[in-house]
């Protein structure tokens, strides 16, 4: 079991979730979060006061899924989140010790299996 | 709008009707910050500066506009199509009353100043999120002229609607239907939001929404209230209409949103003020409140059926401003040939009172506004986009309009930002968190 982490461009965040949808990957979380990844500053001007934005707005999805759905997750973060320019974002990939559903107390690829509907 | 000019005694400026028609024209002045609220609220938050700022970008060209030619060409001379140049940078605009009002004919230009300025501001709404600003400035210019002073001549300049017989209280050919079918032509000219069929693209602030339409309805006692141009009574029936009208709108929107989704909702409320406003602005001083209340709950019906298809087209007339205002307007226009009342406006009864000629004046006018204001924006934004492109790239229109047009967020948190303090030396940086 793994968690995939992928932050990408809020403009994106609908495309990766229908690719995740695509790649039947039915169960994530997401955040807004600010970062810096070396795409370049954005001047602002308030009145006098002139500052360089250093924190992009990104969304953080949160995946937690089954060895065999790693390759799919990421194949769908990138499709669904690519634009080709500085600031697209990142994924990466953790091993997770232990996972817990909470209504049944199944663990571990019972846990991030979603139940069939 | 004609009744209210013939009936007062020209030649003597009133100090009553005066002071009335110096507030109305501030209170439809804050009609367009009105408007920027409510337009900000209904598109996404990236887009909320831009979309503000093509309302106050109204006030400063169009205003700027209207005092060098449009209210010349609207409002000097009987032309049928146009007016003349002799009030052009406001020559002759001056304390002396306008011609058949009892106010000073500069009051009379900046009343007419703030109807030419919220229209502009109106179109705009079909265009919010990917229209280029600097683009958007050239366009109001010349729809404010070319667009806007042409329809104001026609319905209460003295063009051919008004001489002919078209009665027109206060504004649903040149601020209505004007803006309404400019804006269709407005959208399918500059095209789709490239989201737009693909994406759920929801208003990112239902409160700026309601706060807007709340104050556009306060401003609206003055838009109409004011039309009569005195304190006499088709301004008096006008007001109390302009409340009465909009409420019955809003509980046949209510039991409409109730039949289609069992709930009642509040941009659905919103809509339904602006609505009802729109429905009694051509008809407010000319048909009885009855007949009024009438017309708030009839107003709705076509509206809001625009305003469930439109989406499913792929017009991206972004806030529908065709539903809301060129819709109402034409409601209201025919309306007050059905049922206007010599004994409550004393100029004209409508076909229900034996006058079937105050239709056929009523229907050429929603048959005319509509196909100039559509044909003429169609023909301007043409031209405007061989000289510079009207939208913005997919990539900026992703970014959001209010960072790349402006330099600014609506929501900005100041978290990592650096200020670049101006030094001696040149520019220096500071950590915002830590400022010298």
């Amino acid at each position: 079991v793994k968690l995939v982490i992928g932050i990408v461009r809020p403009e994106k965040a609908n495309d990766v979730l229908e690719a995740l949808y695509r790649a039947e990957v039915r169960g994530f979380s997401i955040s807004r979060v600010q970062g810096h990844g070396g795409e370049l500053d954005r001047v602002e001007t308030y009145r006098g006061t002139t500052v360089k934005m250093g924190l992009s707005e990104k969304v953080r999805f949160e995946v937690a899924v089954s060895d065999p759905f790693v390759q799919p997750t990421i194949d769908a973060l990138c499709e669904g989140g690519r634009t080709g320019e500085v600031g697209d974002g990142k994924i990466m990939v953790l091993p997770l010790e232990r996972v817990v559903r909470i209504r049944t107390g199944e663990t571990d690829d019972l846990a991030v299996t979603p139940v069939a509907a | 709008m004609i009744g209210a000019l013939n009936l007062l005694a020209a030649g003597k400026v009133d100090t009553g009707d005066t002071a009335w028609m110096l507030a109305a024209t501030a209170l439809v002045l804050m009609m367009t910050p009105a408007l920027g609220l409510f337009y900000a609220g209904l598109v996404r938050s990236k887009n909320t500066l831009n979309t503000f700022m093509m309302c106050i970008a109204a006030i400063a060209v169009a205003g700027v506009m209207w005092a060098f030619v449009g209210y010349s060409l609207a409002f000097d001379g009987s032309g049928d199509l146009i007016g003349g140049l002799h009030n052009t940078f406001l020559q002759g605009v001056n304390f002396a009353p306008r011609d058949g009002t009892t106010i000073p004919h500069l009051v009379f230009m900046a009343f007419q100043a703030t109807f030419c300025i919220i229209t502009v501001a109106l179109v705009s709404g079909a265009v919010v999120e990917r229209m280029r600003f600097g683009a958007f400035l050239v366009f109001a210019a010349l729809w404010s002229v070319l667009v806007y002073a042409v329809l104001a001549h026609w319905a209460f300049g003295g063009g051919w609607l008004i001489s002919g017989g078209t009665l027109d209280f206060a504004g649903g050919v040149p601020v209505e239907m004007g803006s309404g079918f400019s804006a269709l032509a407005a959208a399918l000219v500059v095209g789709a939001r490239k989201d737009y069929g693909r994406q759920a693209l929801l208003p990112h602030n239902a409160v700026y929404v309601l706060l807007g339409a709340g104050l556009l309805w306060f401003g609206w006692f003055g838009f109409n209230g004011g039309s009569g141009f005195s304190t006499g009574n088709p301004s008096v029936l006008a007001f109390t209409n302009t409340l009465l009208t909009p409420a019955c709108t809003l509980i046949v929107w209510f039991a409409l949103d109730l039949i289609r989704g069992r709930q009642v909702t509040a941009i659905g409320a919103a809509t339904a003020i602006i609505v009802g406003c729109v429905g009694i602005t051509p008809a407010g001083g000319f048909i009885s409140p009855g007949w009024a209340m009438l017309l708030g709950a009839l107003a709705a019906l076509p509206s809001y059926a625009v305003i469930v298809l439109r989406p499913r087209t792929r017009v991206d007339e972004t806030l529908d401003v065709l539903a809301a205002h060129g819709i109402a307007g034409f409601t209201g226009i025919l309306f007050i040939g059905l049922f206007a009342q010599n004994s409550w406006n004393g100029v004209s009864d409508g076909l229900l009172y034996g006058n079937a000629a105050q239709l056929g004046h009523q229907a050429l006018a929603a048959l005319a506004a509509p196909v100039y204001a559509f044909g003429m924006t169609f023909l301007l934004l043409k031209a405007i986009g061989l000289v510079m492109p009207l939208r913005a790239t997919e990539r900026e229109e992703a970014l959001g309009m209010d960072v790349v047009a402006h330099g600014e967020e609506a929501y900005a948190t100041g978290e990592g930002a650096i200020l670049i303090a101006p030094d001696a030396d040149g520019e220096v940086e500071v950590p915002v968190a830590n400022p010298v």
